[in-house]
């Protein structure tokens, strides 16, 4: 279980980013952190390995307060995959660069070809593996960096804007990936502005804005809020719109209705469709 | 005369074991508003730098077929003569913004071109009005949200007064909200005859505001049409382009036999379109 008391962090002391955060994180949970640009997210992660350490409040691992390792140490239990991913990739080949991580962490060479063989097959790098990671696409290179990571399978994953550059199909092979991992008693946490992604992969979304949390809880009851879509400069997301809409001439239609199947099941209800 | 016409367009990168862009035909007229679309790594960025000529003057690299954009063929003329021709704007503003102010970005392209100071000048105050950036006008861009820096980077790319604003995802790192703000202003230079070529993967935003859209696969174009008609063939959801909902929801009701009068894109035509249907 990961903890976040009171945490508050200001780049070089000055520029606040974390005013106060306090989350709790169970093993197992896939959570979603979503906001504005500059709400904190970023910096919200980088204390989970350690890159940021709070400039006051805590961050407790299973118990212990996290100050007490080293980021080599929390590496072993948390992975993060940055935002760009040229902040992380730099080996020549995608084979290189996949199984780096995996020697670091001391990995039998057994586990480190089954670990890279699954995670280029699942994310379609096959075809890729001994390309230079910088002679891919800006989408190719960003699954790089996912796999490189995800190879691991840390005990957290921590993924800063996992799906840009990525389109409807990776995004689901991707989301197959880490329910997989998940399954495995992994906990998945996203830094994201897909509002679709969220809704179809995870139960529990944390809204921020201004270096605060401003709701925690089930995603359809988070994303549904009108209050805070527009504190957190979300947008609503296209199937609730148009079950809002509906619901004015429907009132049986529920305005919260997220889901492809549920929107198509009202519709094909009210229009006498079988 | 088209403003870009491509023809059996081919391109490899050097080094490169495959074509990025394969026999590509491609005619894109004044006041279009163009999404080009498709899976990672299939070509759309190198598409996007052969209207600037990017590709190949400074991307070196096998070619065959020709690009001629604006009358000029991208073989014969250097990116420079394309600085006031075909705009370009990329995913990331800071790879793009170099001044240190709101206002010395917007005038840093006409400057380096040579415009008189006073049409610069008029040039500034035009765009930091047109895109809302006056409360930004003496902010450096390292102080600016990212919303706020593209909106920047689209202000310093209009300077030059192109004819095409080529924009290669410029809204994959922002926000729901900034995000849709860059994508009205998009569609309001459109509306003020800019000829726009966007690549985008979140359809549900911009279809709407299309005249074209553009799928590519493996360094082809398959597909060229309105968005309507292109979003609705089984292709885009087999190669994995993001498919709004609602128009997912209208080949779902279709195959129950429930046939809404239109192709809805959004999810208030959707709604419409029930209610529509409904009182027919």
């Amino acid at each position: 279980m990961i903890l976040l008391e009171d945490v508050h962090f200001a780049y070089d002391g000055l520029y606040t980013a974390l005013n106060g955060v306090s989350l709790q994180i169970d093993d197992g949970e896939r959570i979603a952190i979503m906001g504005t640009n500059g709400a904190g997210k970023t910096t919200l992660v980088k204390h989970l390995n350690g890159l940021i350490r709070p400039d006051r409040g805590r961050v407790i691992f299973d118990g212990v307060d996290a100050k007490q390792y080293s980021v080599a140490e929390l590496a072993h239990e948390i992975g993060l995959v940055m935002q760009n991913p040229d902040h992380q990739l730099f080996l020549e080949s995608v084979e290189k660069e996949i199984t780096f991580g995996l020697r670091q962490l001391g990995f039998s060479d057994e586990e480190v070809k089954e670990h890279y063989e699954r995670t280029v097959s699942v994310l379609g790098l096959d075809e890729l593996c001994d390309r230079s990671p910088f002679a891919l696409s800006g989408g190719e290179r960003k699954r790089v960096a996912l796999a490189s990571v995800l190879a691991t399978e840390p005990r957290v994953i921590v993924l800063d804007e996992p799906t840009i550059g990525q389109d409807a199909r990776q995004k689901e092979k991707l989301a197959e990936m880490l329910m997989g991992l998940n399954s495995k008693g992994r906990t998945v946490i996203v830094v994201t502005h897909d509002i679709e992604f969220v809704i179809e992969n995870f139960p529990r979304t944390v809204a921020m804005a201004n270096g605060s949390i401003v709701a925690d809880g089930p995603t359809n009851s988070v994303l549904s809020n009108e209050r805070v879509i527009s504190r957190c400069s979300l947008t609503t997301p296209q199937l609730t719109q148009a079950a809002q809409l509906l619901h004015e001439t429907f009132p049986e239609i529920s305005q919260r209705l997220t889901l492809l199947s549920d929107v198509e099941q009202e519709i094909a209800r009210v229009l006498g469709g079988e | 005369m088209p403003l870009v016409e491509i023809n059996d367009f081919s391109f490899k990168y050097y080094g490169a074991e495959r074509l990025a862009l394969k026999k590509i035909n491609l005619t894109i007229e004044e006041g279009e508003y163009i999404v080009i679309t498709g899976p990672s790594g299939c070509g759309k960025t190198t598409l996007c730098r052969t209207i600037n000529a990017l590709v190949p003057q400074f991307h070196r690299g096998y070619i065959a077929g020709n690009v001629i954009v604006n009358g000029l063929n991208t073989r014969e003329h250097n990116v420079s003569e394309y600085a006031s021709i075909a705009g370009l704007v990329f995913q990331q503003p800071e790879n793009q913004l170099v001044t240190l102010n709101v206002e010395k970005e917007i005038a840093f392209g006409p400057e380096n071109l040579g415009v008189e100071p006073h049409e610069v000048r008029r040039r500034v105050e035009e765009l930091i009005d047109l895109l809302g950036l006056e409360h930004l006008r003496n902010k450096h861009p390292h102080e600016m949200s990212g919303g706020e820096q593209q909106r920047v980077a689209i202000a310093a790319t209009l300077a030059l007064k192109p004819k095409i604003l080529v924009a290669d995802e410029p809204t994959s790192n922002l926000d729901p909200k900034s995000a849709e703000t860059i994508l009205k202003i998009i569609c309001n230079l459109n509306e003020r005859d800019l000829t726009i070529v966007l690549v985008e993967h979140r359809l549900d935003l911009v279809s709407n505001d299309a005249s074209r859209l553009i799928l590519m696969n493996e360094g082809k174009i398959i597909e060229d049409g309105p968005p309507r008609e292109v979003l609705v063939k089984d292709i885009c959801q087999e190669i994995g382009v993001g498919v709004p909902k609602a128009t997912l929801i209208y080949k779902r009701l279709l195959n129950r036999g429930i046939n809404l009068s239109q192709v809805p894109l959004t999810g208030g035509e959707l709604a419409r379109l029930v209610k529509g249907g409904l009182i027919k």
